[in-house]
């Protein structure tokens, strides 16, 4: 694995300086922590979202290695075509023997969990040679904040909000992480932001596998969630603290936590940090956030049974 | 009348015709998958849907016994499959796939992308019916969906037509100055599955015709890497699309050298349209695909009575030949345009719209009837368009919506 001294000084990958993200938003760190861990230059696709606008404003781009967005809810069937084509160039010779490439698509929560998933599907089960990224900031953020499948339940959002009747999203997110492993893909897991040695280390691990793989990275969004743009890293860290965003990966099939939560923090924490649940901290909403909890807690348990943690 | 007929084409004109063919019984699906078989494209993304699912089902067995280098993605639906072929088209790799209707239909928000690209992938479309209602038989509903997307439009009027189109599609959309994308289509069922004698030429002809590609660009190139796709704002925007229409103005010249080149070395040389009895026609039937097949013996019929009919059977529909057609149609004192579609603008359907558009521009007002004829497969019969040449012919000019536009053989 680059440790982050090495990272920085190949500074040959990733984004460059001077793209146009928000202060305190994760996915810079995300593409650095990822890229930064690839021995070959990568090939890159993103959905239509915050990330590729603020990369890349024409004439304008942050991008160090070759990126291609076309749509929104293709990520995953652009990057099949690029790293098909890859391979029948390859075959032909009509590309450099010694040259090796990864393929990376990118998509927000949006553009993974709900209209990129069918494409998702179709690249992981074809077993192409590639990295899907979710930067999961549990929301569409790129249009104004509007409630998508990843929106945690009671999470305000602007077509979710918290009103006099229904205080927020009504569901639990849906469960992508291991909708992507029962495809049997060589690799899919949940990383965070907020731990970026175990960010690092699942993308060293990554890159070393052929085959399809996913990584599900959970990252704050100060505007979407109304968070301090300085607490970024403590918020993501929360998120795996109060168990509401474990961080585990599969490989081959075998379920393994990269984060043992020995004591687990109330999700009331998680929600004090953020304005997105503020509602939920009212007494009338007690009843909600004890069920909330209730089902976090379950899902843990779960999880940890898969993992042969059990408790 | 003389530069007209250069942009119309015309068979046998070659010492090419006195050499051995090889015909063979072929359904216009076959054609075209043969046609994808000898031009050998390094990717193909595919996904089954009627009338044309037969054409990527052959080429699959073409892969699978290691006739062909491609390699063939599956995808999970015609919007990934053209996605797919954006992202394989952007890494330098010859590009193909093939559609109808509902697919197409699907693919239309990638359409305009692969066209913004400037990606040269070629598509074999087979014109079937849009839904609702749902049917899978033969109109152009679907094809002039995306007749405003930026794709070369090539129109085929049986299978002959459909194999030489695909060939010659893939040169066209490859021409440094075109870089667009191009489909050939066929019409549903009565092409695509109605068997003929054609004439298949040899692979290595084929090879040599379509030559080496030679992409503009590719994003497995490290050594120059660049971002395509970027957010295109108020200052850009318009000269990325100003850049694709002078690709699709320079295609009017592409595609009469790729016509006249492809005459010389296969014997049918290729315009923009082809006119059967034009020079005296004082009633003129404009048509697309297998139609113009069927009107041939109409045309044929009526000169038989004394009926000075004639036919003008339009292949390429982006680029709109405008300027052309109407040079070709300007002795014509009457004109029944066939459109196999409705554009629901309440006034005529795409073909006639396109038409009459470049008569006002010429300063030509001939007496024009529009009829919408045929939609979900609906039969057309000869002594059909018979009666519609007569009906043009006799008819006093058209007044109004109901006399300029007529829905034929619906019941009404």
């Amino acid at each position: 694995m680059q440790n982050l001294k090495q990272m920085s000084s190949q500074n040959k990958v990733g984004l460059a300086g001077g793209h146009r993200a928000c202060a305190g938003c994760g996915f810079p760190q995300i593409i650095k922590m990822i890229y930064g861990q690839s021995p070959a230059p990568v090939v890159t696709t993103c959905a239509t979202g915050c990330m590729e606008i603020a990369t890349t404003i024409y004439p304008f781009t942050a991008w160090r290695g070759n990126f291609i967005h076309s749509a929104f809810e293709n990520s995953a069937a652009t990057i099949s075509g690029i790293e098909t084509a890859y391979q029948a160039l390859k075959k032909q010779g009509r590309l450099p023997a010694e040259q090796e490439m990864n393929f990376v698509a990118i998509g927000g929560d949006g553009g993974t969990y709900d209209i990129g998933l069918q494409a998702l599907s179709g690249a992981m089960e074809r077993r192409h040679n590639i990295l899907y990224i979710c930067y999961n900031n549990e929301a569409y953020m790129n249009t104004g904040v509007q409630r998508s499948s990843a929106t945690p339940q009671g999470g305000h959002t602007t077509t979710s909000p918290a009103g006099k009747v229904i205080p927020g999203k009504i569901q639990f997110p849906k469960d992508l992480t291991a909708i992507i492993a029962a495809h049997d893909v060589v690799y899919a897991g949940q990383a965070s932001v907020g731990f970026h040695i175990d960010l690092m280390r699942k993308a060293d691990q990554i890159f070393g596998k052929v085959g399809p793989k996913f990584l599900n990275v959970y990252t704050p969004c100060r505007l979407g969630w109304g968070s301090d743009p300085a607490q970024t890293m403590e918020i993501a860290r929360l998120a795996v603290e109060t168990c509401l965003w474990p961080i585990y990966e599969v490989v081959e099939g075998r379920w393994k936590l990269t984060r043992k939560i020995k004591e687990k923090k109330p999700i009331t924490d998680f929600y004090k940090t953020q304005n997105r649940f503020r509602h939920l901290l009212k007494p009338e909403n007690e009843t909600l956030v004890k069920q909330i909890q209730e089902e976090v807690d379950r899902r843990w348990h779960d999880l940890l049974q898969r993992c042969g943690e059990g408790a | 009348m003389e530069k007209a007929i250069e942009t119309m084409s015309s068979s046998g004109t070659t010492g090419k015709a006195e050499q051995k063919k090889e015909f063979q019984a072929r359904t216009g699906n076959e054609a075209m998958a043969e046609a994808m078989r000898q031009i050998n494209p390094d990717v193909c993304a595919a996904y089954p849907i009627t009338p044309a699912t037969e054409i990527v089902q052959i080429f699959a067995n073409f892969v699978n016994d290691g006739l062909v280098k491609t390699e063939f993605i599956t995808v999970e639906s015609e919007h990934s499959a053209m996605s797919a072929c954006i992202g394989s088209a952007s890494s330098g790799a010859r590009t193909m796939t093939a559609t109808s209707s509902q697919g197409l239909a699907l693919m239309y928000e990638m359409l305009y992308i692969a066209a913004g690209y400037r990606l040269p992938i070629v598509l074999a479309e087979v014109n079937r019916a849009l839904s609702s209602p749902i049917n899978i038989h033969c109109d152009h509903s679907d094809t002039m969906g995306g007749r405003d997307s930026g794709w070369i439009q090539l129109f085929s009027e049986n299978a002959q037509e459909a194999y030489d189109n695909l060939i010659q599609a893939v040169r066209i959309a490859e021409h440094p100055d075109v870089l667009l994308p191009a489909w050939a289509s066929t019409d549903g069922f009565i092409i695509s599955h109605g068997m003929e004698n054609i004439e298949i030429y040899p692979d290595e002809a084929v090879r040599q015709f379509i030559g080496e590609y030679k992409p503009a660009f590719t994003l497995l190139d490290n050594r120059k890497p660049f971002t395509l796709g970027a957010a295109d704002l108020q200052d850009f925007y318009f000269e990325h699309r100003r850049a694709a229409y002078e690709g699709m103005r320079a295609a009017k010249k592409v595609i009469l050298e790729i016509g006249r080149e492809f005459g010389n070395k296969f014997g049918t040389t290729y315009g923009f349209f082809e006119g059967v009895h034009l020079e005296d026609a004082e009633v003129v039937m404009v048509a697309l695909g297998s139609t113009a097949g069927t009107a041939r013996v109409a045309i044929e019929n009526l000169r038989e009575r004394g009926i000075k009919a004639g036919l003008l059977k339009l292949r390429v529909f982006r680029p709109f030949p405008a300027e052309e057609l109407v040079k070709a149609l300007a002795h014509v004192p009457a004109i029944a345009v066939m459109d196999r579609s409705d554009s629901f603008n309440a006034q005529a359907g795409p073909l006639a719209t396109e038409i009459k558009s470049a008569l006002y521009d010429a300063g030509q007002h001939p007496k024009l009837i529009n009829y919408i004829y045929g939609l979900g497969g609906r039969d057309i019969h000869f002594k059909e368009l018979e009666q519609i040449l007569e009906q043009t012919l006799q008819a006093g000019e058209p007044k109004d919506l109901n006399s300029r536009v007529v829905y034929w053989g619906v019941r009404e």
